[in-house]
């Protein structure tokens, strides 16, 4: 809190100093956020942003960890399919912006499949790895009780491995969120992504570029704490503690 | 003693290159408790594993009541040195684990009578991660005693726990085999706690293990350790082990 005062003062006084015309103060900045609050255009971009987040965050939460169980208890699985997803995970999702225009055009689908594309293979490693690295004596265990498959993958390998889902999640969410400022920034008419650029277009309203990225990190930072509040359940905690 | 519960006959097993059972015979009677002892890095561990169906011999048979064996089975739990109490899930849902069958409340009662047998009511609610090792290994035992198990399979089961509460284990575990009848292979480095549970006691050479001597324990329960046959029995059995 005081780390985040000192900048601020830091801030007003050399743009104080500077006399520019352009780089806006810390006061310019609030007011103009706050000229958008009013109106509330600055809800509708925040609301368009997290809308495009929510849907590929959850079709690649769907598919990446039935796919990451999978490839960790199928060994045949794995050796077949990691080498192609550790081919694509590599690719910036910023240089499947074409491809995503090309398919999906300049709609909701285009960041929502981006989103897609950058979250799913963080959920979908940490899950396989989580898979594989199950203490074999819980295996053991369950396989000298005899139970079934059924008992066996609900009540032993994914309690195992939903701390490492959830870790994946949080990197996940947190790609995501990336993802979706620099898809908008391209491609749409709506967003915090389309706010940044619009704003700098319409006759450099810098002071709301500025505010628009500050709340961008706001809304990760509170992203990520929702996802962190995961880690208290019961029956993950073994994991977190000692 | 009645009909051998368990009959090995000549098991061998190596890691690779490295032979580390060299032929095992041997044979426990249906509620009898034998104990093998054996320097560390002899190759007790991998002989309880082979035995309890969690590693195939190289060659060898093991018949559980006259039954090839060839897998883990619920008859004989094997309960180990760092134990594998489920950590995701409380006491009350670990010792439930194996139950199948029974309504829901019969499942119910057998484990609430069991988690009171080990000593941890009051526990049932509590995490793994809540509890101290002691009560690790009694959730644990409630686990594998609540499905009736013939066979009990322990691999050190005690030595990660401080001596006093090693001893304190010792103790209640012969209380309960007093309560119910099992049949016991106990793997261990403590010769005293081997005297102290144990009908028979094995010792196993060095690596490839082989079974070197046997001595019967003929003392009554509960036993002395100052007992001057007891003391007699751990100087012999030292002495096979070379000290």
């Amino acid at each position: 809190m005081l780390l985040i005062a000192l900048l601020l003062a830091i801030w007003w006084i050399m743009v104080a100093r500077s006399d520019g015309a352009i780089f806006p103060t810390p006061g310019e900045v609030a007011t103009g956020a706050w000229a958008l609050a009013q109106d509330g255009t600055l809800w509708r971009h925040i609301e368009a942003s997290l809308f495009r987040v929510e849907i590929g965050f959850g079709l690649a939460f769907l598919l990446a960890v039935p796919l990451g169980l999978w490839m960790g208890w199928v060994s045949a699985a794995f050796y077949t399919l990691n080498p192609l997803f550790q081919m694509l995970r590599p690719i910036s999702p910023i240089a499947w912006i074409p491809v995503a225009i090309l398919w999906f055009g300049v709609g909701d689908f285009s960041p929502i499949f981006l989103i897609f594309i950058s979250s799913v293979f963080p959920m979908m490693v940490q899950t396989t790895v989580g898979v594989r690295t199950i203490d074999r004596r819980y295996l053991r265990a369950a396989a000298n009780f005899g139970v079934s498959r059924w008992v066996l993958f609900t009540r032993v390998v994914i309690p195992a491995v939903l701390p490492e889902i959830i870790v994946g999640m949080r990197i996940g969410l947190g790609v995501a969120w990336l993802v979706v400022v620099a898809a908008e920034m391209v491609a749409l008419n709506s967003g915090l992504g389309y706010l940044i650029m619009d704003s700098r277009n319409a006759g450099n309203r810098y002071d709301l570029v500025i505010a628009s990225m500050i709340i961008i990190g706001v809304i990760g930072l509170l992203l990520d704490g929702a996802t962190r509040l995961l880690e208290q359940l019961d029956t993950v905690k073994w994991r977190y503690v000692r | 003693m009645s009909a051998s519960k368990i009959v090995v006959d000549g098991i061998a097993k190596s890691f690779g290159d490295l032979p580390v059972v060299g032929g095992v015979s041997l044979d426990v009677g249906d509620g009898e408790f034998v104990a093998i002892v054996g320097p560390s890095g002899c190759g007790k561990s991998t002989l309880l594993n082979t035995i309890a169906g969690f590693e195939r011999p190289d060659r060898g048979s093991i018949k559980i009541d006259g039954v090839e064996r060839s897998g883990p089975s619920r008859n004989g739990i094997m309960i180990s040195q760092h134990g594998s109490v489920f950590p995701w899930l409380t006491v009350q849902d670990n010792v439930v684990f194996g139950l199948t069958g029974a309504s829901q409340a019969e499942r119910m009662e057998r484990a609430h009578r069991y988690i009171e047998m080990v000593g941890l009511s009051g526990f049932e609610a509590a995490y793994p991660h809540e509890l101290s090792g002691g009560m690790l290994k009694r959730a644990e035992l409630a686990r594998a005693l609540v499905v009736k198990p013939e066979i009990l399979y322990m691999d050190e089961p005690f030595s990660a726990l401080d001596a006093l509460m090693s001893l304190r284990m010792q103790t209640e575990l012969r209380r309960i085999l007093d309560e119910e009848r099992h049949t016991v292979l106990l793997i261990t480095h403590d010769v005293e706690e081997a005297i102290f549970l144990a009908d028979r006691i094995l010792v196993l050479s060095p690596r490839p293990t082989t079974i070197q001597t046997s001595f019967q324990v003929d003392l009554p329960h509960p036993r002395k350790l100052s007992d001057p046959k007891a003391q007699e029995l751990r100087e012999a059995i030292l002495k096979e082990l070379g000290l």
